[in-house]
């Protein structure tokens, strides 16, 4: 069979081990990565991955208790071992001056050392049916049958239930437990449902993806889904969705190639996500943030550039001449690149008339170099009669001040100041453009 | 010297040196990261398996410690981005890391001999039989060499560097402001730590070498706030871990590394229920010479 044929089979979700492989992914993708938001929030993004050890012991007393590999049984004892660590987690960082990742690290080595003495003390007991006991822990997604599904689902349901009828308590206590608690909430049980809730996520999570890629489940979607919003209420609606897109890319990947397992790609397929998000997300992207930061700039060297020929301007009352580009170049240290863009620029903006390879300001470029020559000089006058300081130390500042201060601002310092004349340089201060306020 | 005194040697070196290193782990808050690298270090080892199709310890240690490195470095950078918190941070590192190694040996299951949990998972019970033979003689347990000078490393590295890892881990900003590098020596740690982590491993498995990186440290934590004491216990309780880890695994017919972890809970627990107690009774009687001043005042 080609791709093709398998790409159809596969989302066609004709064949019933496709179909719960598929659902069970998505499930546990969708519901551990809505959850993961709370804790990531709260900064506790790596309970997951302790929770998730401490669930090894519970699996091994189950085991010794039933006698067999049940599956609800191990699920049963895995959940309450690792809902033990839980409680073991929060009261040493309450109770002690241990931080939280020094409590996370001790219960997840005494809790997974545990487990290993327990498994040791069973395999030397020679019981015939322990064999795969590991499997439980370490996923085979691939094996998901359709009572795995339901289980799962009937989780995931309920989780998303409580998380709806519950979501501003959550919210609140996501960001501010103090503000919580001074309301009145009983944050301490809140915290108990969001972490009861993690540990449920992480022992169903466990025999389908693994111990470690459960983990990823609860951190990478959140992460990623964090740089996408600033609402809680969208964050955990992406990071479901992200969960979910792992979690079908993940089976589609290893139903192509059925050596690959199905967790691993679900984690490199959302930390893909994650990287993307990163670089490209609208405003906390890494890209759009060098983008702004390159157009600062870019405004920055034309503001100079404008400013330079004002000064000229106004040191040889003389608008109308025309200047080289080198002589521009020699007025400030301009490169000769960013001096051409913003001459380029500026020409397009109408701010500058350009003949025979020489510049000169128009009209609107004249009122805007004489703005920022007076944001640039009101700010010296500012600085040296209200922070008194010396007219030699003024000028560094207002040369970035002369690129932040607003209309609103301009207009403050003016009325502040009394429209001073002079700035503290004897120059004179240009008014060109603005309507006498006097 | 029988196997049993062996097995005990490596133990308490393997706890000394981590124990010592991973004093500084739970001051800078980054107790977490012994969990991360034990994972991480998964692709490296399936490389150095690959490009020398031995399973040599040289090559798999070169490979684990690069991996090791490269999770510190890729969650430093992740969280210097300030787009992820820097927990967060070394989650998504280490989880994609690890995810990739076993694809890895899904990948190459018919040339690499690796299961994806039990590659690095040295078994300490085993080092007496696997000596270091010199021209002949036998030295010894390889695991107690490489332990050993494991060990000496570390403590050269912390007696010469004292003040500066002191200063960087206790206050950054003041070590910014005496001069001393906050990133420089937080790599430098970084590294100390990956080459210990890595090459303890290889002799003693993963989960003592998560275990005694962390709670040492931590319970000593608990009882000093000085750094000097804080080592020196953290030395003292990691030998102890090892002791009772192996007489408890010994009597039970257990795992030795899992014992230690489990003896290392317990010694964390006494401490902390110590702790818990002290501050009940240093409460109460605070309590009742207040009440005693109060008295005092209004009668």
């Amino acid at each position: 069979m080609d791709w093709w044929d398998l790409t159809v089979r596969f989302f066609s979700l004709a064949d019933a081990n496709v179909r719960w492989v598929v659902f069970g992914s998505i499930l546990l993708g969708g519901a551990a990565g809505g959850l993961g938001c709370f804790a990531y929030l709260q900064k506790r993004s790596l309970m997951g991955d302790a929770l998730a050890h401490a669930a090894l012991p519970g699996v091994g007393l189950a085991f010794l208790v039933v006698g067999r590999k049940d599956f609800l049984a191990l699920l049963l004892g895995a959940s309450i071992t690792g809902w033990l660590g839980a409680l073991a987690i929060n009261y040493i960082v309450r109770e002690s001056k241990i931080k939280l990742d020094a409590a996370l690290g001790i219960v997840l080595t005494v809790f997974f050392g545990l487990g290993i003495v327990i498994l040791t003390y069973i395999q030397k007991s020679g019981s015939g049916s322990q064999s795969g006991l590991d499997k439980f822990l370490f996923g085979q997604a691939a094996a998901m049958g359709r009572n795995d599904v339901v289980i799962l689902g009937i989780v995931a349901l309920t989780m998303l239930a409580v998380v709806a009828l519950g979501f501003s308590k959550f919210k609140l206590i996501s960001f501010d437990p103090g503000f919580g608690r001074s309301l009145g909430m009983q944050v301490g049980l809140l915290q108990f449902v969001l972490t009861t809730m993690i540990v449920f996520a992480v022992t169903i999570g466990l025999q389908a993806v693994g111990v470690v890629l459960m983990a990823a489940m609860l951190i990478t979607p959140a992460a990623a889904a964090r740089q996408w919003t600033d609402k809680l209420q969208r964050m955990v609606m992406l990071a479901s969705l992200f969960g979910i897109l792992s979690g079908l890319f993940g089976a589609y990947i290893s139903f192509l190639a059925p050596r690959f397992p199905t967790g691993p790609w679900m984690v490199i397929v959302v930390t893909a996500v994650f990287v993307l998000s990163v670089l490209f997300a609208p405003q906390r992207g890494v890209i759009s943030f060098i983008r702004q930061h390159y157009a600062n700039r870019r405004r920055m060297t034309r503001e100079h550039v404008l400013k330079v020929l004002f000064k000229a301007g106004q040191d040889s009352r003389q608008w109308k001449t025309y200047y080289p580009v080198d002589q521009i170049k020699r007025m400030w240290s301009f490169t000769q690149h960013e001096l051409n863009a913003a001459l380029a620029g500026l020409q397009k903006q109408g701010m500058m008339e350009k003949s025979g390879g020489m510049y000169r300001l128009s009209d609107d470029g004249i009122t805007e170099g004489a703005r920022v020559t007076r944001l640039h000089r009101l700010w010296e006058v500012y600085l040296s009669r209200y922070l008194e300081l010396p007219e030699d130390h003024v000028h560094r500042d207002a040369e970035d001040m002369e690129h932040i201060i607003t209309p609103e601002m301009e207009a403050r310092l003016e009325e502040l100041l009394e429209h001073p004349e002079y700035d503290p340089h004897r120059q004179e201060i240009p008014y060109i453009g603005k309507r006498s306020q006097a | 010297m029988t196997p049993d005194i062996w097995v005990m040697i490596t133990g308490i070196l393997a706890a000394s040196a981590l124990g010592l290193i991973g004093s500084f782990l739970v001051l800078r808050q980054n107790g977490m990261l012994g969990d991360a690298i034990s994972h991480a270090v998964l692709p490296g080892l399936v490389l150095a398996f690959l490009i020398t199709s031995s399973r040599n310890v040289v090559p798999m240690v070169i490979g684990a410690g690069l991996f090791g490195l490269l999770t510190a470095y890729l969650t430093e950078l992740l969280s210097q981005t300030r787009r992820v918190y820097s927990d967060a941070a070394m989650g998504i590192v280490f989880t994609l890391l690890f995810a990739v190694g076993v694809i890895m040996v899904a990948l190459f299951a018919e040339q690499v001999d690796l299961d994806q949990e039990c590659v690095l998972y040295g078994e300490i019970a085993y080092t007496p039989w696997n000596t270091f033979v010199v021209g002949g003689t036998n030295l010894g347990p390889r695991a107690v060499w490489i332990l050993g000078s494991v060990l000496l490393a570390n403590l050269g590295f912390i007696l010469l560097f004292y003040k500066q890892l002191k200063i960087s881990s206790f206050d950054p900003q003041m070590a910014v402001a005496v001069g001393i590098s906050e990133k420089k020596w937080h790599y430098l740690l970084m590294t100390m730590v990956s080459l210990t982590v890595v090459s303890a491993f290889e002799s003693v498995g993963a989960i003592l070498v998560v275990a005694m990186l962390i709670i040492p440290g931590a319970t000593a934590y608990l009882l000093t706030s000085r750094l000097h004491t804080m080592l020196l216990l953290s030395v003292g309780i990691g030998i102890i871990c090892a002791v009772g880890g192996f007489m408890g695994a010994s009597y039970f017919d257990a795992s030795i590394a899992g014992f230690m972890a489990v003896v290392g809970g317990i010694v964390f627990a006494l401490v902390f229920a110590g702790t818990l107690i002290a501050k009940r009774i240093h409460q109460t009687r605070y309590t009742s010479e207040r009440q005693h001043i109060a008295e005092t005042i209004s009668g």
